[in-house]
């Protein structure tokens, strides 16, 4: 067997509280396209952010052709010969394509020390016919195709000499057509005996592109194996199967009558015909993988989205909201999935925050006549969530990852909603709020509150939902009671378009 | 949890920039005096007194708007065309009561204030963009009202002069009006539902989105509030100096900003306070009005109310960046 291009052995990285790899191995070798495997927040992004010199490592060693490598940034690591392409290309659209390809490697003439644009121009046209691309490179990036803008980043990878290409979802925005010609590009730089790693969640590419695998999971190394002698099952078992770690706790289910039925929802290019209908006191699950479209569809149940299509309905009534005001007046809540960034305002004080949503009813015309209300509302819903800070005058950016998503629920809690959305509640926390917040949620369904949970975890989802939809690139694939619930049903509707789609 | 709201209103006030202006304002006063023992004369004091009250009146209004994360450079041009306005309206009608005038000047500076505001909220014009093309705008609708005349002090009835300068208990009524701005915007900002969202805009314009603040709706209440105040300015501008011309008040958006800067107001929007722009406001009257002090001429003023707000732009950034690196720290444990 050939030796490895890379070797990456024992790799750990621990951020504040988290260790978002520990022990990770991969090897990969000249002339192969290895896929990274792994669910959202395996660990895939920080390994490929460790690689390309974005990230130091906790520990670890990574050889590159046998000797040992350490970047300080981005730059040591291109000029090592590893370079990403990214998921969102980071391009200068009002740019050139020569322009774009050379940014920050710009020739110069050796007399005139002057940026020599001719030559430049040159070699991009000779990158783009070795690519067979029909490209001009005096094109503006802004005029081209998606499609198009992957090719020109791979042909930047090119012309950096580049020995490892990191692909990370490279075909998520592309049609059919494109993906193809994608491929033909990979399998030319694989056959000239450049590595390619492919990070991918659609297994049909896997199988059609990669020759080798190397699966995470939790951050953790689950195994490595080659394409062509395994089977979707054997890698499916990798990605999911976990040590049962963690308790969920028990909630009896009494599904009231329906609260919120939604009807082919649709919004061009995010998600298409999703119907469902949720009951009181149930806990809906809602699982899908990187560009599945389960958080477009909860901001559209939440009226910050507009809907293209499709229809809506309340307790029976017509819902059709324009704002995030009007789902609040109907009794919805929603948590959103970034907290620091849409569900806190950090430099205002725990008390303001949590009062925010509420002010309407907190008010008086217009004035926060009763303070003293205001200070009691506030003590009772954070003394539920069971806040630690030194009070709630402090602001909300000096708490705890934990303690924030506590603030974020206890505001929400306040304003009594009939359906809760939670969109990756427990995503960045440590284990004991996570327990914290799985108890809250029960609680709040035994209530009678219709829970929508949105969630990457797999045990998660199977651990406290009633039932889970499952979604694919922005189409409903499944529904699946609780009873016949399994990782393994659960990870199949997501990786793959089952065409027949279940409604419930 | 411990949570003593006097503890809290001490902690609030004095851990952040009005402790650190204080400190400063004290430190300037001293070799000033030794200087110049007249300094803090009663009479000094009521002159540098009376002199901020117009500009602090109008440093709250952009306060708001910079809270927001705005900005709002029409302000000179608002009071020169509310002032105009009102010197003529008392040139013309001398019968309209000079509490007439100064409500009819906010009318007008709310006017002015609106179109500022319906531009950035519902044209989704950059505030700084809006604002520069209406400080040009209102400042040539002035010399249009004008038609390049000037309102002169005998043309004015001496009640409308005399308003700025008539004391009560021994405080002018332009302090008290300011006085009375002070106070109104610091319960507006502590204690109503839209003062909190001004903030939640400022601080993070998504989070308040998601809880269903409207965010047309505040960006059209700072310019309003602004607008108004600046009228309010512009009534006063022309009582105190007895005058209305047409470059009246031009290049004060800078020093209303340097007041909101100097005051701890993020540039960024989201923190800062009316106790703060007030202290602002001061320590830049004092400065201004030291400067023959040290015999500097006043030609030196404006440029160093520049310097003051660069140097309060540095500090604001470096406390920031502190701040960040003590949080950073914290969490790590």
């Amino acid at each position: 067997m050939q030796k490895a291009l890379l070797e990456v052995q024992n790799l750990t990285k621990i951020f504040p509280g988290i260790r978002a790899l520990d022990d990770v191995h991969l090897s990969i070798r000249s002339g192969e396209v290895h896929a990274l495997i792994g669910e959202n927040g395996a660990g895939k992004s920080t390994l490929v952010k460790i690689l390309t010199g974005v990230y130091f490592p906790t520990s670890g060693v990574i050889e590159l052709e046998g000797k040992p490598i350490s970047f300080k940034n981005a730059i040591e690591a291109q000029e090592a010969g590893i370079v990403a392409i990214h998921q969102e290309a980071s391009m200068f659209p009002e740019l050139s394509v020569t322009e774009n390809i050379y940014m920050g490697h710009h020739i110069r003439n050796e007399k005139t020390r002057k940026l020599d644009w001719k030559a430049m121009t040159e070699h991009t046209r000779v990158l783009l016919s070795q690519m067979k691309l029909d490209i001009n490179p005096d094109t503006l990036v802004k005029n081209l195709s998606v499609a198009q803008r992957h090719m020109v980043e791979i042909s930047k990878a090119l012309s950096l000499d580049a020995r490892l290409v990191i692909m990370d979802e490279p075909t998520s925005a592309l049609t059919g057509r494109e993906v193809e010609d994608l491929f033909r590009i990979v399998r030319e730089l694989r056959d000239s005996g450049k590595a390619i790693l492919f990070i991918s969640h659609k297994f049909a590419e896997i199988f059609e592109i990669c020759d080798y695998f190397t699966v995470l999971r939790d951050g953790q190394y689950i195994g490595e194996g080659e394409v062509r002698k395994s089977s979707e099952d054997d890698i499916i078992q990798m990605m999911i199967g976990r040590s049962v770690d963690q308790m969920y706790p028990e909630h009896t289910t009494h599904t009231g009558e329906k609260i919120l039925e939604v009807r082919g929802l649709s919004q061009l290019g995010a998600f298409k015909d999703i119907s469902f209908d949720l009951h009181r006191g149930e806990i809906l699950g809602l699982f899908g993988l990187v560009g599945a479209g389960r958080t477009e569809v909860v901001r559209t149940i939440f009226g910050i989205d507009k809907a293209d299509g499709g229809s809506m309905s309340i307790e029976g009534k017509p819902y059709n909201p324009r704002n995030p005001q009007d789902a609040m007046r109907r009794g919805i809540a929603l948590v959103p999935e970034d907290r620091q960034k849409q569900g806190l305002v950090l430099q205002m004080s725990l008390t303001h925050n949590i009062s925010l949503p509420m002010l309407t009813k907190l008010c008086w015309k217009g004035l926060v006549t009763k303070g003293k209300s205001e200070k009691t509302y506030v003590e009772k819903q954070g003394n539920e969530m069971e806040i630690k800070a030194a009070g709630y005058h402090v602001d909300a950016e000096t708490l705890s990852g934990g303690n924030q998503q506590k603030v974020v629920l206890a505001k929400w809690i306040g304003t009594d909603p009939k359906i809760l959305i939670l969109d990756e509640p427990t995503k960045g926390i440590d284990v004991a709020t996570k327990a914290a917040v799985h108890e809250f949620v029960c609680e709040m369904a035994s209530r009678g509150v219709a829970v929508i949970l949105i969630s990457s975890e797999l045990p998660e989802v199977i651990g406290m939902a009633d039932r889970v939809m499952v979604m694919h690139e922005g189409i409903q694939t499944g529904f699946i009671d609780r009873k016949d619930l399994s990782a393994e049903l659960v990870m199949r509707y997501a990786i793959k378009e089952v065409k027949e789609v279940t409604h419930a | 949890m411990p949570d003593n709201s006097f503890s809290q209103f001490v902690r609030r006030t004095f851990a952040r920039r009005e402790a650190t202006l204080m400190v400063l304002l004290v430190v300037l006063l001293v070799p000033i005096t030794v200087r110049s023992p007249q300094f803090l004369s009663p009479k000094n004091i009521s002159t540098i007194l009376n002199d901020m009250a117009i500009l602090v009146i109008v440093a709250i209004g952009q306060f708001y708007v910079i809270l927001s994360n705005g900005i709002d450079l029409s302000v000179g041009s608002v009071i020169a065309f509310t002032g105009m306005a009102c010197g003529m309206i008392n040139e013309s009608f001398p019968q309209v009561p000079v509490g007439l005038l100064l409500l009819v000047g906010m009318g007008i500076g709310a006017g002015l204030g609106l179109v500022n505001g319906v531009l950035v909220a519902y044209g989704k014009i950059p505030p700084i963009i809006t604002t520069l093309g209406t400080m040009s705008i209102f400042r040539g609708m002035t010399f249009l009202l004008s038609k390049g005349t000037w309102v002169t002090a005998h043309e004015m009835t001496d009640s409308y002069i005399a308003l700025p300068r008539t004391t009560f208990l021994g405080i002018s009524y332009l302090l008290w009006i300011a006085l009375f701005v002070i106070v109104l915007f610091y319960y507006f900002s502590r204690n109503t539902r839209t003062g909190r969202e001004i903030y939640a805009i400022g601080g993070n314009p998504t989070a308040a989105k998601f809880v269903g603040v409207s965010e047309s709706r505040i960006r059209l209440v700072v310019f309003l509030i602004s607008g108004t105040l600046c009228g309010l300015a512009g009534s006063l501008w022309t009582a105190r100096y007895a005058s209305a011309v047409n470059e009246m008040a031009t290049g004060f958006e800078m020093q209303a900003v340097a007041a909101c800067v100097l005051g701890g107001v993020n540039f960024s929007g989201g923190a800062g306070g009316i106790i703060g722009v007030a202290l602002g406001t001061l320590f830049l009257g004092v400065v201004t009005n030291a400067l023959p002090v040290i015999y500097l001429s006043v030609f030196w003023q404006t440029f160093v109310q520049g310097l003051i707000v660069l140097m309060a732009l540095a500090l604001n950034t470096i406390s920031d960046q502190r701040k960040t690196r003590k949080l950073l720290e914290q969490r790590r444990g």
